[in-house]
């Protein structure tokens, strides 16, 4: 079965908390990420809006947490993300939840293998 | 206090959590090898003091191994900021100090002069400096410099208790945080500072029945989701967003919450307090307010309609530079909307005009009916909170409170908040006048890179009057660099004891208890440290107090109970608790000291017209007045200055000068960034990412470009508070403190008329590009306080 991340950027908002629980948990060092923050924004927008979305994209060093989760734990980043928007799930269960809500995107990340 | 008042507080676990958790366990409970310890952080690491759950899990050689976030918390719910995330890296930081040193007074500013000495050297040099000055000076030529968000910074018994001084002094120009809100407040309400009410304290949150969700939020002034300001767990707002709430956003920039916000009133820095005039008229002229609540419980309302209707939205709107049918539909929508909140923030402060900001959104929070509501404002009770203001005065300093600096200019300042006035604190050190200050210790302050404006004069003044310094920390910093000659270490969260109460203690909505996890090195907690330096300094004193050891003035002085540290030990392992609350208080005698109904003023209303203001010689009802620097004020000066020049935005990776050294969190924000808007960026030729010098008739900095919208054409945001830990500390450069200094920019002697605010976010400026780099190298941060042994 598949497993992923689905993020709601409508809430995100940015506090990178995802990004140090990731690197704590790999002990990643300085200039890599295990998941990173992309900012988008702000731009103003025609009607006078501004677009800002802040997406926390997973890169290739992304495990989905493999230890935590074969214990039954969330991922760190999920654990610790401080709106709360990040839910980690079999992919069929988190489309369901993609279906119910716009402005939230559905990460699936080849799973990366950590030297033991 | 009851024994039962302390009540573990029931986990209310975020939709998110996995099955598999820890909700329920022990405060101390095994974990795969691990004893895992349950506490609630605060300092130091500084923070405003959140108590965020927290789990330590420490290995079977006692080394901190991992943090994580305790889903037992009622508030925190297991989310964690990045900088407890990265705790360790703090905790085992190759760059902290971890016992005492001593150095030569002729050897401030050299670096790699100091000696590490044992505990018995260090109180015997300070008991001797200490006992020298008091017989040639006086106890009151002794400064206590004190910061923020550490609990250092706010322990009233090292001025008080430990060295009997009246001279205790936040060092920041017109104590231009937090406290000009809280004298607001108390000089309009009788109760210190209304918070909005994120149903911290009720034991099913969201859904407890007491509960009303607050339709509108409003934040003015303020970023809570970085700052987590006074205890308020910022992103609690993203919780109400959740269920519903709307926002309405006061800011000079753009902010990430201001994109989700209904009404975005992005306003000139420094004019707040015009548009909350007008904001008021159309709530009063459309008949918008509470007409029960003013006509049963303000004081002052008619006078206040006639002063705010001098300030129509049409005027505001101009002053403001907001559209005016925003203020029209902000005005309406909050006062429509039941209950409402309003969060105010640091920027309320930091104008010399910001007594009168907190003086109108108080009114704001009353005349609609706000105060005291679930889901309104919070407003703590006669009872509530702990006496920590004022804890040993009389007993420590009594008669010598008259030479405290400044109380005969600033009385409403110095006596309400027993600290000497910042500004003239510096005319003093500067000059002599009134009495030379001779000895000082920095009390959880770095005011060299983040709390003192004009860091240059208090660095010079300091290290050519003081004999004797001390400094109290974790790592080294600059100003203790600069100026001590003891250096003094500091435990860190994981390593100690105590409590921490949101709000300070009035306001609270949680009480968590901090429990020690590891040892490492040999530093004291602050609360250790008075009680150590204080038995040494003043043993008489102390004596008289009778305290069995340091854990029962914990416990005297923080839970109002004496049983030589067994209450602590037991209360504590409730890890975290809510404490009881209630609202509509005024109609229940819980907010005055007699027991009757009404709010704690002479009037017993809220008075909109002032009692305390008027007879401190401040006008009664709120006024506009202009900031000293700008458009307006000074128009012969914009050619020179064109740009308003607002300072001081929080990041998630610091807690102001805290975290430089903290790889994990430095990455996060390598530089110091101004903020410039593209057309003025195109126009000066300055491209993204270049060094900019920022610079005005007060003084000079660089930073690093951020060309964004965030700010409007005519405004610059500078970040505060940076130095570079992995520079050279020796004199002159003192780990680049002055190089990127914003606070170089902004002068002293710029308060209001009661000695409050300071205009750290509304003056001016202008910018050029630099050709030189400096941007930070991570490799050598990552090299000197990264890799961990």
């Amino acid at each position: 079965m598949a497993y992923g991340l689905l993020i709601d950027y409508e809430f995100c908002t940015g506090c990178q908390s995802c990004e140090v629980a990731c690197k704590e948990e790999h002990s990643i060092p300085v200039g890599q990420w295990g998941i990173h923050l992309l900012d988008d924004g702000p731009w103003e927008c025609a009607d006078g809006r501004f677009n800002w979305n802040k997406i926390p994209v997973p890169t290739r060093l992304c495990d989905l947490c493999e230890q935590r989760t074969q214990q039954g734990k969330q991922p760190s980043c999920v654990h610790h993300c401080l709106a709360g928007v990040m839910q980690y799930g079999s992919v069929e269960e988190l489309a369901k939840q993609l279906e119910k809500k716009p402005d939230q995107v559905l990460f699936v990340p080849k799973t990366y293998r950590y030297a033991q | 206090m009851s024994d039962d008042y302390y009540k573990k507080a029931k986990a209310i676990p975020l939709p998110t959590l996995s099955e598999v958790n820890d909700l329920g366990k022990d405060w101390r409970y095994q974990d795969d090898g691990y004893t895992v310890t349950r506490t609630c952080p605060w300092s130091p690491p500084g923070c405003h003091p959140v108590g965020c759950g927290l789990k330590l899990y420490v290995d079977a050689d006692g080394r901190l191994q991992k943090v994580e976030g305790d889903e037992n918390h009622p508030v925190t719910q297991g989310r964690l900021c990045p900088r407890c995330i990265a705790l360790k890296d703090y905790v085992y930081n190759p760059a902290r100090i971890l016992h005492p040193m001593k150095r030569h007074r002729e050897d401030r500013g050299k670096a790699d002069k100091w000696q590490r000495i044992t505990w018995d050297e260090a109180f015997d040099i300070i008991k001797k400096e200490y006992d020298r000055i008091v017989a040639e000076y006086g106890r009151e030529s002794i400064a206590i410099f004190s910061g923020t968000g550490r609990e250092g910074g706010t322990m009233n018994p090292y001025g008080s208790m430990v060295f009997g001084t009246p001279n205790k002094c936040y060092t920041q120009s017109g104590y231009a945080c937090y406290t000009p809100r809280l004298a607001a407040a108390v000089y309009v309400t009788g109760a210190t500072y209304a918070e909005w009410d994120n149903a911290g304290a009720l034991p099913d949150r969201w859904d407890d029945e007491r509960y009303e969700l607050s339709e509108v939020i409003v934040l003015w002034g303020k970023q809570p989701l970085d700052s987590n300001p006074d205890g308020f767990f910022g992103h609690s707002l993203i919780d109400a967003m959740r269920r519903g709430s709307r926002i309405i956003n006061i800011d000079p920039r753009v902010t990430w919450l201001s994109t989700r916000s209904d009404i975005h009133l992005q306003l000139r820095p420094g004019t707040d307090t015009a548009l909350g005039m007008a904001m008021l008229h159309v709530i009063i002229s459309e008949g918008l307010y509470d007409k029960d609540f003013v006509e049963y419980w303000c004081y002052g309302f008619d006078e206040l309609a006639e002063r705010v209707a001098e300030m129509p939205p049409e005027k505001a709107a101009e002053i403001c530079g907001v559209a005016v049918e925003k203020i029209y539909a902000a005005a309406r929508m909050y006062a429509k909307a039941k209950p409402a909140g309003l969060l105010w923030g640091l920027a309320v402060d930091q104008k010399t005009n910001g007594m009168q900001n907190g003086q109108v959104i108080i009114s704001l929070q009353a005349i609609t009916g706000n105060l005291d509501r679930p889901g309104g404002q919070f407003l703590p009770g006669a009872g509530s909170g702990h006496n920590e203001l004022g804890y040993g005065y009389d007993e420590g300093v009594g008669e010598l409170k008259a030479k405290m600096i400044g109380i005969d200019q600033y009385p409403a300042y110095c006596n309400m908040i027993l600290d000497a006035q910042a500004d003239m604190m510096l005319k003093a050190l500067e000059t002599g006048d009134p009495f030379p200050l001779k000895m000082c210790m920095y009390q959880g302050n770095n005011l060299m890179a983040c709390t003192s404006m004009e860091p240059k004069r208090w660095h010079d003044a300091i290290i050519k009057t003081m004999d004797f310094s001390i400094g109290i920390d974790t790592f080294m910093n600059p100003s203790v660099e600069a100026s001590c000659d003891i250096f003094l270490p500091l435990k860190t969260v994981a390593e100690r004891e105590g409590t921490v109460f949101t709000h300070y203690a009035p306001c609270t909505v949680t009480a968590g208890f901090m429990h020690k996890a590891i040892e490492v090195g040999e530093g004291f907690s602050d609360m250790e440290m008075v009680y150590e330096l204080g038995t040494r300094l003043r043993p008489e004193l102390w004596a008289k107090e009778g305290f069995a050891n340091s854990k029962e003035f914990i416990e005297h002085f923080r839970l109002g109970k004496r049983e030589h540290g067994a209450y602590f030990d037991k209360i504590s392992q409730v890890v975290v608790s809510q404490v009881p609350v209630d609202y509509y208080k005024y109609e229940k005698g819980m907010l005055r000291a007699d027991g009757g109904p009404g709010f704690a003023t002479p009037t017993g209303r809220v008075e909109l017209w002032s009692t305390a203001f008027n007879q401190f010689g401040e006008d009664p009802l709120p006024y506009y007045a202009e900031p000293e620097f700008g458009p307006v004020t000074t128009p012969e000066l914009m050619e020179q200055y064109p740009f308003v020049l607002t300072t001081g935005a929080r990041t998630s990776a610091f807690f102001h000068s805290e975290h430089r050294q903290i790889a994990y969190l430095r990455e996060l924000h390598p530089n110091p960034i101004t903020e410039i808007n593209p057309q003025v960026a195109k126009r000066l030729n300055i491209t993204e990412g270049q060094w900019v010098r920022v610079f005005n008739q007060f003084g000079e900095c660089v930073q690093k470009a951020h060309i964004s919208p965030i700010v409007d054409e005519n405004t610059i945001h500078s970040e505060h508070a940076w130095w570079f830990p992995e520079e050279d500390g020796n004199e002159p450069n003192l780990y680049g403190v002055f190089r990127s200094n914003i606070n170089n920019l902004i002068p002293n002697f710029h308060m209001g008329k009661l000695g409050f605010g300071a205009p750290g976010k509304c003056l001016i400026c202008n910018i050029e590009p630099v050709a030189k780099n400096y941007d930070t190298n991570m490799d050598l941060v990552w090299e000197k306080f990264g890799k961990l042994v």
